[in-house]
């Protein structure tokens, strides 16, 4: 299991949870195994052909899955993957 | 000179125009063997202060390594000379001792940081800065001279300018056309009630100058546009991003970018901060990190869901800690690094930032700007719609 934490602007999607445990072997699953629990997450977070949104930063840990192997990147057991949104408040 | 002991080696002296010339070409450790008080009077830059009864003690400390250059120096040339012969029996391989001190340094016309810079009350002002060896006198008068620009004077802004006022920065611009209402009250510390309808950038002025008159505030009473950007930027060497809207955000990111200036970034939103500083080159920008704006719909503003004004505290104040390690060149920077913060549980969270090989700004295949496009952005209201 992963944990995946959500953004503020997502959290009413996940019914107020800042975190959400979920399976995978790798990122996309994770993130997956997220929209199947949380429908309304999936249109924020892929977009028509199955990618990341390009607005849409995931880390596994501390790192960029865009430096990894993206949507392939392999996660194990007890990773934390992060949903950073951009934020322009000031 | 001398004349000491037999088994003493004859120290080898040095003319301030020699000395001047190996301390510009880089790894001297330099030292200055006088008293106190005589080295806040003035010192050459980069002068580490170890006074003559302190040597054994302290000079391992200011200077490790035995077989670099280390060049000594005084008032007149005598302690330093004394200080050098006990550094060779110390085990110091590479040591000289500045002839004539640093009084004929300055007869020959070279630079000393002098606290003649500044004034007894400015010592007294920042003299818990200039306690600390990391800052001295060195880090206040750099802080004196530097030229900061904070784009908002709202949530980011107030905290930063306050604590940047109060660090003695010499010049604070601050670019903010709105003015104080009420509701910014409640995190937007700078402002008071009494200023209620008052431009931003006068309501700050006045909170600063009553702070700290060390400060010259610049006023710019506008919204940032393409037009005017590089003509404000051009004049400040840092600047800070607490602006409240994406299309300011990427116009901002694309002209420091041009200008090579470097950007202390944060946002907030309800009980979340981001902070990251992005150096031109040196490390990743904005776009790097956010290539694309999130549509509309994901992208809320604090006037819709509200925002902690302490944890805006939080961001300003970190924004301002970033800015003086820039302008003083001290400590580690948030350069590649994004630090998120989140209020509700107080945790802090850090990412790596990467510069993008792709990024159309400063990716090894962006386009050259022209010197006759400098003032040419897209259009970024388009660009964040879209």
């Amino acid at each position: 299991m992963a944990t995946v934490r959500i953004p503020k602007v997502l959290q009413a999607h996940t019914g107020g949870q800042a975190e959400v445990e979920a399976a995978g072997a790798n990122v996309g699953e994770v993130l997956r195994a997220l929209t199947a629990a949380h429908p309304d997450t999936e249109a924020q977070l892929f977009g028509e052909e199955g990618d990341l949104n390009r607005y849409v930063n995931v880390y596994l840990n501390d790192e960029d899955v865009r430096v990894l192997s993206g949507l392939d990147t392999a996660v194990a057991d007890g990773d934390t993957v992060v949903i950073l949104p951009a934020m322009a408040g000031g | 000179m001398a004349t000491g002991a037999q088994t003493k080696q004859v120290v080898e002296e040095i003319e301030p125009f020699e000395a001047a010339q190996e301390i510009e070409g880089g790894d001297v450790v330099l030292i200055d063997t006088r008293e106190p008080h005589e080295y806040q009077e003035a010192h050459l830059e980069n002068g580490k202060l170890v006074p003559p009864g302190l040597l054994r003690d302290e000079i391992a400390a200011a200077a490790p390594d035995k077989s670099a250059r280390t060049i000594l120096y005084c008032r007149s040339g005598n302690r330093s000379y004394l200080a050098a012969e006990q550094l060779q029996a110390l085990g110091y391989t590479d040591v000289a001792s500045m002839a004539g001190g640093i009084l004929a340094w300055q007869e020959q016309g070279l630079p000393v940081l002098a606290a003649s810079g500044m004034t007894p009350e400015q010592r007294d002002r920042y003299s818990r800065h200039t306690l600390l060896p990391e800052v001295g006198v060195d880090g206040q008068l750099k802080m004196l001279n530097a030229k900061v620009l904070l784009l908002g004077a709202g949530g980011l802004g107030a905290p930063t300018a306050l604590y940047l006022a109060a660090a003695g920065i010499g010049t604070i611009g601050l670019v903010d056309d709105d003015v104080v209402d009420a509701s910014n009250l409640q995190r937007q510390v700078i402002h008071n009630t009494e200023r209620i309808g008052t431009p931003k950038t006068e309501s700050a002025r006045i909170a600063i100058e009553a702070l700290n008159p060390d400060v010259k505030v610049i006023e710019h009473r506008i919204r940032l546009d393409s037009s005017n950007i590089l003509g404000i930027l051009e004049d400040y060497d840092v600047i800070v991003d607490g602006a409240d809207n994406f299309p300011t955000r990427y116009l901002l990111n694309d002209a420091s970018v041009r200008l090579r200036k470097p950007v202390v970034s944060a946002s907030i939103l309800s009980f979340d901060g981001q902070i990251s500083t992005f150096v031109p080159f040196e490390g990743p920008c904005y776009r790097c990190l956010y290539p694309t704006p999130p549509p509309a719909e994901l992208a809320p503003s604090c006037s819709a869901n509200g925002v902690l004004g302490v944890m805006a505290g939080t961001m300003g104040t970190l924004q301002a800690n970033e800015v003086l390690k820039l302008v003083m060149g001290i400590g580690e920077p948030l350069i590649g690094r994004l630090v998120l913060y989140e209020a509700l549980g107080t945790r802090f969270t850090e990412l790596k930032v990467r510069r993008d090989p792709q990024c159309p700004i400063c990716g090894p295949d962006a386009p050259e700007v022209p010197e006759s496009e400098m003032g040419q952005f897209p259009d970024y209201d388009a660009f964040c719609a879209g």
